[in-house]
């Protein structure tokens, strides 16, 4: 591929695409320094291509070709199209914050109802909000230098910052759903999330389509503190429409004493990345994290996570799993890093892949960057096609070859599903594997 | 009357190595027949092929189930129509409860039967009370199917199929492989109490003891993938006494 041949004309393009957002990007001064800082930074890599180490399966050059331009500002239409939408996702057991085309529709949320201890407010209002000296800093990252991030920096419309005080137990899980109800536009989202000290809850991110909204993008990023002896069950289901792209970003940092508990479904999207930076901050804490990618026709899914041991006495694991039908390609990339002063750092991470079809592609790249001496690390990986004995064996006794199959899926599937806490969530997300294969016909 | 099961001139190929060289066995409704030989006679290639394990190969012969060409049919219209393969080594499905399993597989033979699925009371009435004929707790039904049983659990929850599903030809391989002597007594006595004028079953198996307590009607030898002698039950005490020698060299 000629990479000099297609900048320019994508530089052109995001100039404009830039120059169209201004007028739907809430804040000025310094938030729209840091914005103009980032878009830079994004014009200057472009999006990611196969020779950017950390996207070198993931060429969205190739998968996406452009940045398609801001969502416009939902109307009634859409506010109505959306409210279907969440209703028509059937998990009532939730606090709900709805993001409809990158904009918080508090009329759409649960925002009268919250728990008491939850404080919310619209990304929007924090980042027009003069007085608040430190508004700009929603917008910056330290953790990672990265295109995307700073793509999501530059044009972020919305989002919500959620604030959940210090030692509380949340009886309700906390949802920010994404809906989109435009096509061939992009939604550009970010959300901040601060679990308060020896707080415990539950946060569960959707992201689903209106009817009819298609080839859309999705561009997100999450960032997430635990305070110290929290305890935060983070669920993710990622089911956008089967032609939609999303790219989306987690950046988390664990206090002292805390758990992590993280389950990512994708479930949709044609071109879909999830990248997550989880970062130890504190001793003594423990992050459990599942992944599921259920992928057919030519889908390409990423899940991408760094979790970076940067003190003593932290214990991480990872579970990735996929199943991979036609052509579909999913990719699965981990890095831990140990800081040389992480003792006792107990990190572990498995791949599973199952395919079924031949031509089913999946790439796993794990990397293990250790510079204390004093450590337990691993990884592993596994893929295969299912096993021949365990489905003559049900078949002999009588099921057919498709539910057959069906049923080793859901199990394999099911033991990561498993991992989530919340028993709606979980029969939200057996449902959701069973759509998958119920698909598969 | 036709017979239940009517194996004819069976010749059957795994890759290019002949394993069977055309077998003929006839099974009537009712009958207990035992089936033995010597590791690599051919026995549980025979039961594989009837019950439609893939990778073998059948080059001659036929097999009629009911009047039926069974090779014609995959395995769960075979078990749908009577066909109950119990395993040497059942296998281990981590990740689908046994409950689950069971209920899965009886109304899938329904369906293909044309009947209608068990409501799930009567469903959990019918499996309660086999399970306390087998002793096998309910708590072990919920974990995953076979996940972390003994061998005499497996063999145990072999039998619990059979007696759910009803099937009208058992096909018992190895049933006594791995199991001590009140494991194996356990497991004769749930087969025995499904014996029954409308049911057959083949006990194939090395050893005469668990013949013992399984006691055949008939029984046959076989060896280098042919039946070589057929009796009655004193023929399983005379190979106990003469061993398996004479008749490897009657096949060579």
């Amino acid at each position: 591929m000629n990479v000099a041949l297609v900048k320019p004309t994508t530089d052109h393009a995001l100039g404009e695409l830039f120059a169209a957002a201004q007028s739907r990007l809430p804040g000025s001064g310094t938030v729209a320094e840091v914005r103009q800082i980032a878009f830079d930074d994004f014009v200057r890599r472009g999006l990611p291509h196969r020779r950017i180490e950390e996207w070198k399966y993931t060429d969205l050059r190739a998968l996406l070709r452009e940045v398609a331009p801001l969502a416009p500002a939902p109307d009634q239409a859409a506010f109505a199209r959306a409210a279907k939408a969440v209703k028509s996702l059937g998990i009532d057991s939730t606090q709900k914050l709805v993001l409809v085309d990158g904009v918080f529709a508090p009329q759409l949320s649960d925002v009268t109802a919250l728990e008491a201890g939850v404080h919310v407010r619209a990304l929007r209002e924090v980042l027009e909000d003069n007085d608040n000296k430190v508004r700009a800093d929603l917008l910056k990252t330290s953790v990672a230098s990265d295109a995307m991030i700073s793509l999501n920096a530059a044009l972020a419309t919305d989002g919500v910052v959620i604030d959940v005080a210090e030692g509380i137990a949340l009886a309700k899980p906390v949802h920010i759903v994404h809906v989109a109800t435009n096509s061939s536009t992009s939604l550009v989202t970010r959300s901040l999330l601060k679990v308060g000290k020896g707080a415990h809850m539950t946060f569960v991110e959707s992201f689903v389509a209106a009817e009819g909204a298609e080839s859309y993008q999705t561009h997100d990023s999450v960032v997430i503190w635990i305070g110290d002896g929290a305890e935060l069950q983070h669920v993710r289901l990622m089911e956008d429409a089967l032609d939609a792209a999303n790219i989306s970003t987690g950046i988390v940092t664990i206090g002292a004493k805390a758990k992590l508990n993280t389950f990512n479904l994708t479930n949709g999207g044609n071109v879909s990345r999830y990248q997550g930076f989880i970062t130890f901050a504190g001793e003594g804490s423990e992050l459990t994290t599942n992944g599921v990618n259920l992928l057919g026709a030519r889908r390409h899914g990423d899940t991408t996570l760094v979790v970076d041991h940067a003190v003593p006495h932290c214990t991480s694991r990872e579970v990735f799993r996929s199943v991979l039908d036609d052509r579909a390609h999913s990719v699965f990339q981990g890095r831990i890093i140990v800081r040389p002063d992480a003792q006792k750092t107990d990190g572990k991470m498995m791949t599973r892949a199952l395919l079924l079809s031949d031509e089913a592609e999946a790439d796993n790249k794990p990397e293990l960057e250790i510079f204390a001496d004093d450590v337990t690390c691993g990884h592993g990986a596994t893929a295969g096609a299912l096993d021949e004995s365990l489905l003559f064996y049900l078949r002999a006794r009588g099921l057919p070859e498709n539910e057959a199959q069906a049923l080793l899926i859901a199990a394999f599937v099911g033991e990561a599903i498993e991992s989530i806490v919340d028993d709606n969530l979980r029969d939200f997300a057996v449902a959701a594997a069973e759509r998958w294969l119920a698909t598969r016909g | 009357m036709t017979a239940l099961l009517e194996v004819k001139g069976l010749k059957v190929q795994v890759e290019d190595n002949e394993i069977l060289h055309g077998l003929d066995l006839t099974v009537n409704q009712g009958e207990v027949h035992a089936i033995m030989g010597p590791n690599g006679s051919g026995k549980s290639t025979l039961s594989h092929v009837i019950a439609g394990k893939p990778g073998y190969d059948v080059t001659a012969g036929e097999i009629l189930f009911k009047g039926e060409d069974v090779l014609e049919m995959a395995p769960d219209e075979r078990a749908a129509k009577g066909v109950f393969l119990a395993f040497q080594y059942p296998v281990e499905i981590p990740g689908v409860t046994t409950m689950n399993f069971l209920r899965t597989a009886l109304n899938a033979q329904r369906k293909a039967r044309g009947e209608a699925e068990l409501l799930v009371p009567d469903f959990l009435k019918k499996v309660r009370s086999v399970a306390d004929s087998l002793n096998i707790p309910m708590d072990m039904l919920k974990r995953g199917v076979n996940v972390g049983f003994s061998g005499g659990e497996k063999k145990r929850n072999e039998i619990l199929q059979m007696a759910l599903f009803q099937p009208s030809l058992c096909i018992l391989d190895e049933m006594d492989s791995g199991l001590d002597i009140d494991a194996l007594r356990v497991a004769a006595d749930g087969v025995n109490v499904l014996r029954s004028k409308d049911r057959a079953m083949v006990v194939i198996t090395h050893y005469q003891r668990l013949l013992n307590y399984i006691v055949p009607d008939f029984v046959h030898v076989m060896s280098k993938g042919r039946v070589v002698k057929s009796g009655g039950k004193e023929l399983a005490l005379e190979l106990e006494e003469s061993g398996y020698a004479q008749f490897e060299d009657k096949a060579a």
